[in-house]
Order: structure tokens, then sequence, then C-alpha cells
């Protein structure tokens, strides 16, 4: 006979691990990706293998020379940020910068904090904007989509839609001129138009989504309530004056709206633990999003809405408690 | 069939593995030597009225109740009181017991051995409640807090629902299913009785869906009873839970810190019912109960009725042999029992079960860090944000930790099964709990 195990109950575990919900995102994440690669050929898939290996072995260089600690790279937390910051940028970004994401991503966003479930910032969205800062150039240089181009890397590039409304307005055109350049719903729903390399298909993106539902990865309150905000308050402003205004739709199938709220926002380590807590984050970054697309200096701002509403989940977090059982103050006494 | 009632928060569905259902309960032959521990309550343990040296008789008291909240031991076998001395219980703990030598089965002779079943109760509350008390009852769920003081409400309070807790929502165990397949009639006397002592017009039985023959046999008798119904309720861990169970079926909900009769309910156990009905009825008390033994790599997962005292060795032996691979043994269901050092602990009133477990399933996985997935959060029925209670137990904040709630943890263990990062959170909230509640205690004094 063996030699018994004692510790205290439960002396049962679910089937649930980390690895098993990192690779889960993975999943998810494959249908905007097929559609990346559809659309912008081979340089997106550069830029996503970089990204991935990179993001992998920056990973295990820090934990093993500089923490000297336990290498953990196969827990699928690096390989998610590494697709998540290969879908943030350009397909057709210099490899180098797609290294210097990494180590931004990595060194900065995730293992500067303490490694995983540490740190405060969502890692991919941390390099992003570093990268926005660092090259802005490059940074914002679309390639435009076409499913026949297999080239490395694809010369004709162009604004994003939400780039063009912005610079057109800003030049003094009118929104129904502009209008008949931008793509049709069912092209941004597909995601033939410019922009990051997996922001583009609206439909992937919540095929995604919809598995990590089922999967119980993400629970539906912090997607609902960004998608739902951005749609009011755009529908607001478009009510109010459709001449200037984009409509609620465009709002939301442009820019990186879907890919912030399904994948971005509901980011396990940087969002808020309780439902009305998540309903309030989800809230803050609809919220800044639009007013940096129709107030700020940027044409897109859900990178920086969702920094933003990360900086505060500790707030959220200490000021949001989950309903106590029995908590009610006057008991019930049925007749 | 529409949606069936049950608790609002969280709340786990582990693997039922009920491998034991349906095999009928058998009865384990006396052993030659039992071990008969004082303390079998919640509370105070009891003082020995017998000696060593001193014969005994099946059913005699041997033990008092020493305080309010305590309850009598009965021998549970007849013979010799060989010595009184410190034995291991479930606990792992050295505890004052006693050691019988076994000779025959000679027992009281106002016990009725019969099975014929009596429905007349012509006693008063109080005088069942003396009955209780001086069977020994105690809740046999396995808290074990002293039936009799479940009883006596406290002045200024009422009850108006007695729920008979049939809900067995721990995976693995069977001992109450198939009581109430076996005994469906005593129970539903037992629950007479109990509704008679608590003064209650109503009384529900709770049964988890996964029991339907259970909740069909119930469900028969309860018709042609006044005041007494059967529930059927979702499957869903830790409905077994009092403030669960009471919420699943009167949507009332205990305030954190009370007690049940606060919001009107008591709730016991079908077996409690079953011992009541055999002391009130019988005169009997109780020193015998039906024990799941079970496990995978077990040959033949049994339910047994045992003496009390009778080594678990002897329990393993009549369900096929301690398997070669065995890697933990656990007293009680595999969410909220005891991991246990030896077979050689004695059964006592509040075992429900024993679990053999194989050595690769006995381990736990290495633990990561915290992803803040939340998940502990939305299972814990109590509402409780275990992630950051066993935080702040692990940094010793521990006053932060009663103002998040730590002593209102019903130690489930939802969470901890639950977590992805394999974090033992219940090991930490427990640790919260013991000396959080040193402070209380330590406040109160004062």
């Amino acid at each position: 006979m063996n030699i018994l195990t004692i510790s205290g109950s439960p002396h049962l575990h679910g089937d649930n691990s980390t690895k098993k919900i990192m690779y889960g995102v993975v999943v998810a994440l494959l249908p905007a990706m097929f559609i990346a690669i559809w659309y912008f050929g081979l340089g997106a898939l550069q830029v996503i293998v970089l990204s991935v290996v990179f993001c992998l072995f920056f990973e295990w260089v820090i934990q093993k020379y500089l923490v000297k600690g336990p290498v953990t790279i196969t827990d699928g937390s690096a390989m998610v940020t590494g697709i998540l910051l290969a879908f943030n940028v350009p397909s057709n970004l210099p490899w180098w910068m797609v290294i210097i994401g990494a180590l931004a991503a990595i060194g900065i966003g995730k293992m500067s904090f303490g490694g995983l479930g540490k740190n405060i910032f969502n890692p991919a969205l941390v390099s992003r904007v570093f990268l926005l800062v660092s090259f802005p150039v490059a940074m914002t240089s679309w390639p435009k989509p076409s499913p026949v181009t297999k080239t490395l890397v694809d010369t004709i590039t162009g604004p994003t839609p939400l780039g063009f409304i912005k610079e057109g307005l800003g030049a003094g055109k009118s929104l129904a001129e502009l209008s008949q350049h931008l793509p049709s719903y069912a092209q941004q729903l597909m995601g033939q138009m410019g922009g990051s390399l997996g922001e583009v298909s609206a439909l992937a993106l919540i095929l995604g989504g919809i598995f990590m539902l089922w999967k119980k990865i993400i629970t539906w309150e912090i997607p609902v309530s960004v998608l739902v905000t951005v749609f009011v308050f755009s529908g607001i402003l478009w009510w109010i004056n459709p001449q200037h205004y984009t409509d609620p739709f465009f709002n939301l199938l442009s820019g990186g709206v879907m890919l912030g709220a399904i994948f971005m926002a509901t980011d396990m380590v940087t969002s808020p633990m309780t439902r009305n807590g998540q309903l309030l984050f989800g809230f803050g970054i609809g919220l800044i999003t639009m007013l940096i697309r129709v107030w700020g200096a940027y044409p897109e701002g859900v990178s920086f809405a969702i920094l933003l509403m990360n900086a505060v989940v500790p707030l959220i977090n200490n000021s949001f408690k989950p309903k106590r059982f029995g908590s009610a103050r006057v008991a019930v006494m049925g007749k | 069939m529409g949606l069936l009632k049950t608790f609002v928060l969280g709340g786990i569905h582990p693997p039922e593995n009920k491998l034991s259902a349906n095999s009928p309960v058998r009865i384990l032959e006396i052993p030659p030597q039992v071990v008969v521990p004082m303390g079998q309550n919640l509370g105070a343990p009891s003082k020995p009225v017998v000696k060593r040296g001193d014969k005994v008789k099946t059913g005699q008291l041997i033990a008092q109740a020493s305080g309010f909240i305590s309850s009598d031991v009965h021998s549970p076998v007849s013979g010799t009181i060989l010595k009184i001395d410190s034995v291991m219980d479930m606990s792992g703990y050295r505890r004052p017991a006693f050691i019988i030598k076994v000779e025959g089965d000679e027992w009281m002779e106002n016990i009725d051995r019969s099975e014929t079943l009596i429905t007349d109760i012509n006693l008063n509350p109080e005088e069942i409640i003396a009955k209780v008390k001086e069977a020994g009852i105690v809740g046999m769920g396995g808290a074990t807090f002293p039936t009799h003081v479940k009883l006596m409400i406290s002045p200024g309070k009422k009850a108006d629902y007695l729920i008979i807790n049939g809900v067995e929502c721990e995976p693995y165990l069977t001992a109450d299913h198939q009581l109430m397949l076996e005994k469906g009639p005593e129970i539903i006397v037992g629950t007479k009785i109990l509704m008679k002592a608590l003064n209650v017009k109503q009384a529900v039985i709770g049964i988890e869906n996964n029991k339907p023959d259970a909740i069909e046999l119930m469900s028969a008798l309860a018709v042609r009873e006044e005041g007494i119904t059967v529930q059927p309720l979702q499957v869903k861990y830790p409905q077994g839970g009092e403030k669960q169970l009471i919420k699943a079926i009167t949507n009332r909900e205990v305030p954190s810190g009370k007690l049940p009769v606060e919001v009107g309910c008591v709730v016991q156990n079908v077996g409690t019912a079953f011992a009541v009905y055999e002391a009130v009825t019988k005169n009997k008390p109780l020193i015998e109960r039906v024990v799941t033994v079970t496990g995978k790599a077990l040959k033949n997962p049994s339910n047994l009725k045992v003496r009390i005292g009778t080594p678990i060795k002897n329990l393993v032996e009549m369900a096929g042999g301690m398997p070669d691979d065995t890697g933990k043994i656990i007293g009680g269901g595999p969410m909220m029992g005891k991991a246990l050092a030896t077979l050689d602990v004695p059964v006592v009133k509040g075992t429900s079960g024993i679990l053999i477990m194989r050595d690769e399933a006995s381990h736990r996985l290495a633990e990561g860090p915290c992803i803040r997935c939340s998940k502990c959060t939305q299972v814990c029925p109590m509402g409780l944000e275990p992630f950051l209670l066993s935080r702040l137990a692990r940094i010793g904040n521990y006053s932060s930790a009663e103002q998040e709630k730590v002593m209102d943890c019903i130690e489930c263990g939802s969470c901890q099964y639950t977590c992805p990062a394999n974090i033992p959170l219940l090991d930490y909230l427990r640790l919260g709990k013991s000396k959080v509640g040193a402070m209380i205690r330590g406040r109160t004094k004062k």
C-alpha cells in the first residue's frame, strides 16, 4: 500500500486549469487569425509568428535568467499575449518593430509587475501603445486587404475607415461625401477594410467570443456593456446630427471595438471580479472610446480606453462586492 | 418538467459518482472490540458514567452530556469496559474513548428491537425532546450538532417550517438515499415527531433530482400525511448546506451569523429523523448508523449498517478490502470529508461515508498564480470572495478578513474545486476563520 495522503478538503478538483483557459482563448482567436491571413497574406502570418515566438522567448529569458524562478512559458498566457499583440498592429509592421513590441508586452507589460496574474495593464495593449507612440508612422499605415495578393509585404496602404472619416471631417468634407468611399456593412463584418490585422472581421471575432462564452472562459458582462455603450453613445450623436456623426453600426464594426470588447477587455487578470464591477468597467471603456473617437486627437481610442479602465480595476474591486448571502437586513418571516 | 428549485448564489456540479446507489443496506458483523469516543458531538465532550471493568449492555448509557451543547453516549455493544484511554479519532487527534470488549449482544430491556412500525405518538413536545436527548442523537449529516438542542427553540423565536434534508449533495455518498428507500415510513413518522416537538404545521423533505426513486417513494408516503410535502431539487452542490437548503425550499435567507430559526426554519437530516423515530417509539439510543463505503477502486461499494465504534478497517473489508493503489482514505464525502491517517479509527455518530481514493487522484496539483478569473467568487454559495479572503489570511490581515465576512464561509470547498490555478483557497479560509474566531472570542471576553 502507498503512503496515505493527508490534506484538507475538498478532495476533488474540477477539470479547469489555467492552461485550458489560455489555450481556449487561442482556439477562440483562430477564426480572426484565418481572416487576417486571408486578407493580409503572408505579412500577417509573419507578424503573428514573430510576435508569438518572441513573446515566448522573452518570457523564457526573463524567467530563467532575470527572475531565476520557474519557467512557465507552456501555460499559454505568453502565446495569448503574442497573438493579441499581433492582432493589434498593421500586417506590414517591420519585423524588428514586432520584436520590440514583444519585449514591451512581456518585459514591461507583464514580467515587470511579477508575471502572470500580477500585471495591472493588458500586456498586449501596453505594447501597442508603446509602439504607437514610438513608431507613429509605421503603426498607422494600413495595408489594403486583398484576398488575392499573397506577397510578403503589401505595398498599397490606406487609412482605416475611422482614420479616413476623422481626416476627411477635419479637412471640411461632408460625411455624405466621405461615406461613399467607406466599406459596406457586409465588408466590415467580413473584415475587408484597413486596420490592425486581427481587428477587421467582426464576424470572426464574434465567433471566437461565442466559443469563449460556451467554454465559460468569459462572461457576457464586459463585451456586452462595451458594445452597448458604444452603440448607444454613437447612436445618440448620430440621431442629433447624422450629417456630422457616423452611425452606430459603423462605430461597432470599425476599428478595434470588437477585438477590444471580446478579447482585450475580457482579460481576466486586468478586469474586475464582480458582475456589477464588470458592467461599470465595460461602460467606462465604451464611453472613453467614443470620447476619443469623437473629440480626441486619435481616430481610434479602444486601447487607451481599456488601459485607463485597467488602472481603476482595483478601485472597482474595492467598491463592488458580490451580493453576500444573508445580507438582507430584514429577515423574511413567511405566513 | 419545469425548472426545479435550487439555491441562487454560486454552487458547482462535481461528478456524482454514486457508485453504491441502490445497493441495499447490509448489516456489518459486530467486531470483537469497539472504540467509542466520548466527544462525538459538536460542543462539549461527554463525561463517563461507567468505569474500567464495568459490564455494559447494548444501549446502556456510558457517558453523559456535560453542558448545554453536548449529548449522551451509549454503549453500542454488550461486554466489558477494557479501559478508558486516549485514542486517535477521525480528526487525527487523540481523544478520550471507551474501549469495550464485546461479549454477546445483550440489549437493554427497555429497547424495542422489533421492526413493527409504530405511528401513534402520545408524547408532548417536552417529552419528545427529553427522549431525543436521552438517546444521544446528533445531526447525522456530519455536523453532529446535538439534535435536542436544535429542537429547543429559544424564547421569542418561532419555527414554522421543518425541513428534512434528504439532499445528500456530496458526491459518492448514498447512505441517506438508501435509508429513504428502505425506511421511508419510519422517516415520515420521525418527521411527524419532529414537527410535534417543534410545534410546526409544515414539513418539507428536500431531495435532489438524481434520486427519482426516493422522491417518488417519499412523495407517495407524504401525500397521506397532513403538512408533509416532498420538494424535488435541481442537483447542485452544496445544496445540503442548511442555509442553501432553506433558500432553495423557502426562498428565505438566514442572516449572516444567525441560526436558521431566525427565518422560522429548523433543518434535520433524514438519518436524524430516522434516529428520532427509533428513539421515541422504540427507546433505542443512537448506537448504529448507515455508512457508505465507496471508491472507484473498491470491489464492492456498499451501504453498511454498523455499530458505532467499529473500526473502519472492518467496513472496508466488507466492501471488498483495501485496493492496492489506495492513496487517500476520507471520512465523509470528497468535498467536506477528512483525510484519515489510518484505518484504525472508529465509526462515530457523524460518519456518513468512507471514501477510498486511488493514489493518482489523491494528490493536489501544483499551485499556480491567481489569474483573477473570479471563478471562486462566481461559485461561492455565500457570496464571498475566496481569492481575496485567502490572500488576506496568507498575509495575516485578519481584521480585513473579518470585514469581508470570512466567518460566513461554510467550508464547502466549491472555490478550491473550481480554481484553475489549483490554489488551496479553503486551507487559507480555514486559517482565516480560526484566527478571526479567536479574535472575536477575545473581544467578547473583555
